[in-house]
């Protein structure tokens, strides 16, 4: 079990893993995480699982600290170590109307199975994906595949155009093409100017949150996060969450618990389309 | 004037003096242990164990018997350690109890089998945990070990799910009866609160290993990384299985929900405990793990998992380590013995103290708790003297670590996947007492999922008793 079936790098330094657990994938709906441990000595991390297919499961991991780095340098034949899922609430999907998917840097990884969804249930859907550079440019192809509109940003205009994410959120607001729904995943900076807009015009907002977890049962408390004024736990409660409502400064300040232990969180906390 | 040794035996002539004092047991001294993780208590010596089994009176009437919820024949098996017959001691032991290694280190004697001694009306108890722990390590240094005997094969499966001290022993004993059982475990490690929860230097995860290996060579399959409700449902495993059997444990952290509980530096006991022990952090680097080692440590709550968070806050270096804790002393709910090593080890108690905010800096992390002093009042519903805040008392303790070790509740991930099995108002599964059975057919269960924070031996206690019943349902196909 757990063996690694697939590896690709999909952009700098993200890697795209295959790797087989039937059990795990049997069970998995959309927005569904799992948390591995990499060795006797390794840390628990969360990872999305962004597909399944035949008994197999698809994730994608960017190199920010010791654990991801490690785990991206694993080959084909190799076994992730210990895997436990599939976690959290599975995404609520029904037909809505008009949505927009709102991907920043890694997180375009939660969002694809979320978009995919999405579309089967007849949603009318754009998606924004917007990235520091193309070097960081991931699932584009398969986005714009399943999006009936596909608007692609980045930080230095190295791909696509220029800008923020919510620049094109903001113009489709402000011509009054007020979509029924939004769907953000990204880095909480960019959730937190997504959620801004959203608010200023009255339209619903689920997003993923990624804080850092542990055992991700609901045993520890390490995901506290802040939704209406109430410490929810991510891993159990989440992992989305009703993004006009959650607190982001201190979904923020909680993934820098570890700053100085080298960059071990797992988690990513910079960038602003990005990560 | 000592007592005299009055066998109650009416043939009996012999009267001899007791000696008043259990017989110590060595332990580390608390200079050099705050500096480790190694086990405080060394554990006593073959002599020293023979001399302690010879301060019992062998009641006829052992009172010490009741006080135990799985009902060791505690006579009997000191009997045979005073005679020096260790090999009869552990088996007379493990009739009752398999897991006593863990039971001799953690239990609280002095509230359960040791209160009720004879011995201790006048003198220290007979110090039965200490014999315990001793016949349980003394068996793990033989090669032969007693194998459980197995009842003929009944073709039955059984679930068992969540690997704590009560999945341990359900699992233990429905292999015995003959049954093809499977222990589902959501983490990498099977143990529950014993290797997640509490630390090395009470409780070595050699001890818990030992007692797994055990199971495991029994023929007992252990699943780990599987979360029921998640990995598959408990409908799903009926499919697969005759019964099931929980003990999910009290894994839902309590929070004090009062201001600035979301700062960075707050921890639940569980997530502090679980980073040092489960994944080792006091290892870091070496482990990947990291933990917040601070240098002002404040724990809130006056049980076992304080004392376990107060002194593994000084051995990740705390220049200080407070108990906060809203009652007095006296009713600190923990181990007499946990109380007793933390002074030792110079962990500060703030008693009659409740913390009422956290105060942060400007980055968000906590630099200050603040506080507000408690007196005495009238008895409550559990019999306590209720602690009532004095007004105008309030002051703030300076603090960059908060632990917060007030209690947890069930785990909700089974009841909420599972709506046919009833809960209580506080989430745990309701069972009839006498069997261990849900409302849902086929299912039991028992230890901290029935009963919120609770003990490892009432854990045994009802997971003994549930196998029993589940034994009787395959066998019978009577619900
Ligand atoms: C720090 C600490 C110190 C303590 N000290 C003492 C002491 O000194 N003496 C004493 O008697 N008691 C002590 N206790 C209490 C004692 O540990 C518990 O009462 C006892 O462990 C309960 O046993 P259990 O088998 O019911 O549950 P647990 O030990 O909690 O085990 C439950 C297991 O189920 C697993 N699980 C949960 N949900 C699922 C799921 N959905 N699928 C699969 N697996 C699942 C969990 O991961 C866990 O391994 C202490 C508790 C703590 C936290
Ligand atoms: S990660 Fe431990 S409770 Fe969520």
């Amino acid at each position: 079990m757990n063996t690694i079936t697939e590896t690709r790098w999909l952009g700098q330094d993200i890697r795209e893993i295959w790797f087989e657990n039937s059990r795990i994938a049997g069970s998995f709906k959309p927005g569904q995480f799992l948390v591995i441990r990499h060795g006797e000595t390794g840390e628990r991390i969360p990872l999305t699982i962004v597909e399944v297919s035949d008994g197999r499961i698809r994730i994608i991991i960017q190199q920010v600290g010791y654990t991801t780095s490690r785990l991206c340098r694993l080959k084909k034949g190799e076994s992730l170590g210990n895997v436990i899922g599939p976690l959290g609430h599975h995404s609520d999907i029904v037909k809505y109307g008009s949505c927009v998917c709102v991907a920043g840097g890694i997180g375009a990884a939660p969002l694809k199975p979320i978009a995919a969804e999405l579309r089967k249930q007849g949603n009318r859907l754009t998606v924004i994906e917007g990235v520091r550079s193309s070097k960081y440019l991931i699932l584009d192809k398969e986005l714009e595949k399943i999006a009936d509109r596909f608007i692609l940003m980045s930080d230095d205009g190295s791909v696509g155009e220029k800008g923020l994410v919510t620049l094109p959120l903001k113009k489709m607001m402000e011509e009054g093409n007020r979509p029924d729904y939004v769907y953000a995943v990204g880095p909480p900076v960019m959730m937190k100017a997504v959620s801004v807009l959203t608010r200023q015009y009255g339209v619903p907002l689920t997003v993923s949150l990624n804080p850092i977890m542990v055992d991700a049962t609901g045993m520890c408390g390490s995901c506290r996060v802040e939704v209406a004024g109430e410490t929810k736990f991510a891993c159990v409660d989440g992992p989305e969450f009703d993004g006009n409502k959650v607190n982001y400064d201190l979904l923020m300040n909680r993934l820098k618990v570890y700053a100085d232990d080298e960059k071990h969180a797992g988690c990513d906390i910079g960038g602003d389309n990005a990560g | 004037m000592p007592t005299t040794r009055n066998t109650q035996d009416a043939t009996s002539e012999e009267i001899m003096p007791v000696e008043p004092k259990k017989t110590p047991m060595r332990e580390q001294p608390p200079a050099e242990r705050t500096k480790n993780f190694d086990e405080v208590p060394c554990g006593y010596s073959e002599e020293e164990a023979v001399k302690e089994a010879k301060r019992c009176l062998q009641c006829k009437k052992p009172l010490c018997v009741e006080g135990c919820p799985v009902e060791i024949d505690i006579p009997a098996f000191i009997k045979h350690i005073a005679e020096g017959d260790f090999r009869s001691a552990i088996r007379k032991m493990k009739e009752k109890n398999l897991l006593p290694a863990i039971c001799g280190r953690v239990c609280p004697q002095e509230d359960q089998c040791e209160i009720k001694c004879v011995l201790s009306k006048k003198h220290d108890p007979v110090a039965i945990g200490r014999l315990e722990r001793f016949i349980a390590d003394w068996e793990a240094r033989q090669e032969e070990k007693s194998a459980a005997e197995k009842a003929a094969p009944t073709g039955k499966k059984v679930a068992v799910i969540g690997a704590g001290p009560g999945g341990l022993t359900a699992a233990g004993d429905l292999i015995k009866m003959g049954h093809k059982v499977t222990l589902f475990e959501a983490l990498h490690k099977p143990g529950g609160v014993l290797v997640y929860g509490i630390p090395e230097f009470r409780l070595p995860k050699s001890v818990v290993e030992r007692e797994v290996d055990f199971l495991v060579a029994s023929g007992v399959k252990l699943e780990l990384d599987y979360i029921v409700g998640k990995t598959s449902t408990i409908d799903q495993l009926l499919e697969e299985y005759d019964a099931v059997f929980i003990s999910t444990g009290a894994g839902l952290p309590w929070f004090l929900n009062i201001p600035g509980e979301n700062l960075n530096g707050v921890y639940s006991a569980n997530e502090y405990l679980t980073r040092s022990n489960l994944m080792k952090a006091y290892l870091f680097p070496q482990y990947d793990t990291p933990i917040i080692r601070g240098k002002n440590v404040a724990v809130v709550g006056g049980g076992n998992v304080a004392m376990d968070c107060a002194r593994t806050a000084l051995r990740l270096g705390a220049e200080e380590a407070h108990i906060v804790y809203r009652r007095s002393k006296k009713e600190l709910p923990a181990r007499i013995e946990e109380v007793h090593h933390a002074e030792e080890e110079g962990v500060v108690f703030d008693l009659l103290t409740l913390p009422v905010g956290y105060i942060g800096d400007d980055n968000g992390w906590v630099k200050e708790l603040e506080c507000i002093k408690m007196e005495l009042g009238e008895p409550d519903s559990s019999g306590r003297r209720r602690p009532v805040p004095i007004e105008g008392s309030n002051f703030r303790m300076k603090t960059d670590t908060v632990v917060c070790a007030i209690g947890q509740s069930p785990n909700p991930l089974i009841p909420q996947a599972t709506p046919d099995i009833n809960t209580g108002k506080s989430g745990n599964i309701e069972v009839d007492p006498a069997t261990g059975k849900t409302s849902k057919k086929g299912c039991f269960a028992g230890g901290d999922i029935v009963r919120g924070g609770a003990t490892v031996i009432l854990a045994m206690g009802d997971a003994r008793k549930a196998a029993r019943s589940i034994d009787e349902y395959l066998r019978t196909g009577k619900w």
